[in-house]
């Protein structure tokens, strides 16, 4: 699937895996930390300006609120250079989300669409059935100046999908599962291929989170097919007529893997590799200092509301810090609407605007020497939330809620419901 | 070309966040992340580090964040080449469009110690272990990857006519 839509952007017929090709960008995205690099790096391709004002996204979402000066001046170059340039895509702080989750939500990405960001995390938007994938700042410059990026082709790996999953498990346990089981390089420079009927028992919120962490598998990019729960998103979000590539019957892969939704349990990945996996009957006793929710991998509408139904009626451990980020402006409002902040405050969780933050280590939620974290984010490298000597645990946000209630890392299965 | 240096050796999955913290990325400025350089995984390497050293890992070196800061903190450093047994894909690319010599070579990482002095030769792909005596073949980089390097990476290039 992805090389159809590459060879497509590349204006070919076909293309096989390892052929380095150049292909016609749809989006080109940056943040308050790459957009920076890539504005310096600018000027040197030469070109007066952008290849085109409204195929480009600056989202100051990383350390903004601004954290400090430093931080301020980085959104102000951004936030210059979008105005020189005219670039339609620049979200302020009111309007921002953070990246992956807002970029979908605007419309800005499309089924079989080519999509670069300078954000390893671009890869969410294969739950669109588009391509997209981390670069670098000079990759972004690039992108900007020529409307083109290099790529060589990768290889890719299936994963067919059957059954349901199983009550408070969700799309973070099923990408923790896959990369428990394959290795934080375990697709090192390929694409991952979802396909299978358990693809349709997926919300387009649980593609989202198992696209978003194949860079954390060493993925190039992370593919789910069309099918009616994407048209149905896109028919709501994205102006354009989706552009549907179907994998051939006879596709070749490096690997097949069979992943039966219905066997997976909640997942955790101690630290300090998101491949170091257990399930959650395996995890014994930890004891946790703060719990975040929220981020590109889990800061969406349906995340907030299955850490809202293990929270509901219940309060928060007393040595616990309890942070919740919804994603964007919008889902900010849906929670809010849907009495899910009264919930959170209730029971003791503090509620922000949307940010990254946390999530690396930048502000709102940093960890103190020895202190553990339960987070619904994407890493848990060493200090990767604060003092090196600090620690994150992934998880869901049902387990993640959970855990807020007791203090200790917690099966939401083991919490009354109220 | 050739480079030759002092060997800096660390280990699997050396991530972007240890190159460098994203407390620190509130600035671009190349100078100041160096200072940061290694700092959560070996907090001597900045004072240690002298122009033209080596850095030899072994598998997925530089996993994590598409962060370009990584490799401009490390080619920033003085380092002049990161040998590895593999590399994640983004540092690879970042590494190369900034003009930071990378090589696979799993042979030559089993045979590197810390301490080691290494020669690479860019034209070749050969390096040698002054150690060990040892010399390993990689993939040498085509003439205009090597092009690139010598430019200093994408952006000089391609101002300079280097892709038409």
């Amino acid at each position: 699937m992805t090389q159809k839509i590459l060879a497509k952007a590349a204006g070919k017929a076909s293309v096989r895996a390892g052929e380095l090709i150049m292909a016609d960008l749809d989006l080109v995205l940056g943040n308050d930390i790459t957009a920076p690099v890539a504005i310096n790096e600018f000027p040197k391709f030469g070109k007066e300006t952008v290849f085109d004002r409204e195929k480009i996204a600056l989202v100051p979402d990383h350390f903004t609120p601004n954290k400090d000066i430093k931080a301020a001046e980085q959104v102000k170059a951004m936030r210059t250079f979008a105005g020189d340039h005219g670039i339609v895509n620049y979200f302020e702080v009111g309007q921002m989300g953070i990246e992956h989750a807002l970029l979908p939500e605007k419309g800005l990405v499309g089924a079989g669409e080519v999509v670069i960001g300078a954000d390893s995390h671009t890869c969410t938007y294969g739950a669109l059935g588009s391509f997209a994938t981390g670069v670098g700042s000079t990759d972004m410059a690039s992108g900007m100046a020529t409307g083109k990026a290099w790529f060589k082709v990768p290889s890719a790996l299936k994963f067919n999908l059957t059954g349901k999953l199983n009550r408070h498990v969700s799309g973070k346990d099923v990408i923790l599962h896959i990369i428990g089981l394959i290795g934080v390089d375990g697709a090192l420079y390929q694409s991952m291929e979802y396909s299978g009927e358990g693809v349709k028992n997926l919300s387009i919120d649980d593609r989202f989170t198992i696209a978003n962490m194949a860079i954390e598998a060493g993925a190039k990019n992370g593919i789910f097919p069309v099918d009616e729960v994407t048209l149905g998103y896109l028919a709501e979000h994205c102006p354009r007529t989706p552009r549907i590539f179907e994998a051939d019957e006879d596709a070749e892969y490096e690997a097949v893997y069979e992943i039966d939704l219905s066997a997976i349990k909640s997942t955790v990945a101690f630290p300090h590799l998101p491949s170091n996996t257990r399930p959650i009957d395996e995890v014994g006793e930890v004891k946790i200092d703060q719990v975040v929710i929220g981020s590109c991998t889990n800061g969406r509408i349906s995340d907030l509301r299955q850490a809202a139904a293990v929270l509901k009626g219940k309060k928060v451990a007393p040595w616990v810090r309890a942070l919740i980020f919804p994603a964007t402006q919008k889902i900010w409002k849906q929670a809010m609407n849907e009495g899910l902040f009264e919930i959170f405050v209730d029971a003791g969780c503090a509620v922000s605007t949307p940010t990254c933050g946390p999530c690396l280590g930048g502000h709102m939620g940093i960890l103190a020497e020895g202190e553990r974290a339960v987070s619904t984010t994407n890493r848990n490298f060493v200090g990767r939330m604060g003092h090196p000597k600090s620690e994150v645990y992934l998880a869901s946000p049902a387990v993640a809620a959970a855990s807020a209630v007791t203090g200790y890392i917690t099966d939401p299965n083991t919490i009354e419901e109220a | 070309m050739r480079v030759s240096g002092t060997v800096f050796r660390y280990g699997d999955n050396v991530d972007t966040d240890v190159i460098i913290p994203a407390r620190y990325l509130n600035t671009s400025n190349h100078a100041e992340l160096a200072l940061h350089c290694m700092e959560d995984l070996d907090a001597t390497f900045k004072d240690k580090v002298r122009k033209g050293d080596i850095i030899v890992a072994d598998a997925n070196f530089g996993c994590g964040s598409s962060r370009e800061h990584a490799p401009i903190a490390i080619k920033e450093s003085g380092v002049s080449c990161v040998i590895a047994r593999s590399f994640a894909r983004i540092f690879y690319r970042n590494s190369i469009n900034i003009g930071l010599p990378i090589l696979e070579c799993p042979e030559a990482c089993a045979d590197i110690k810390a301490g080691d002095t290494v020669v690479v030769d860019f034209s070749t792909g050969v390096i040698t272990n002054k150690r060990s005596g040892n010399t390993f073949q990689s993939e040498p980089f085509p003439p205009f990857m090597q092009e690139l390097i010598q430019e200093g990476g994408l952006a000089n290039y391609v101002a300079k006519g280097g892709i038409a």
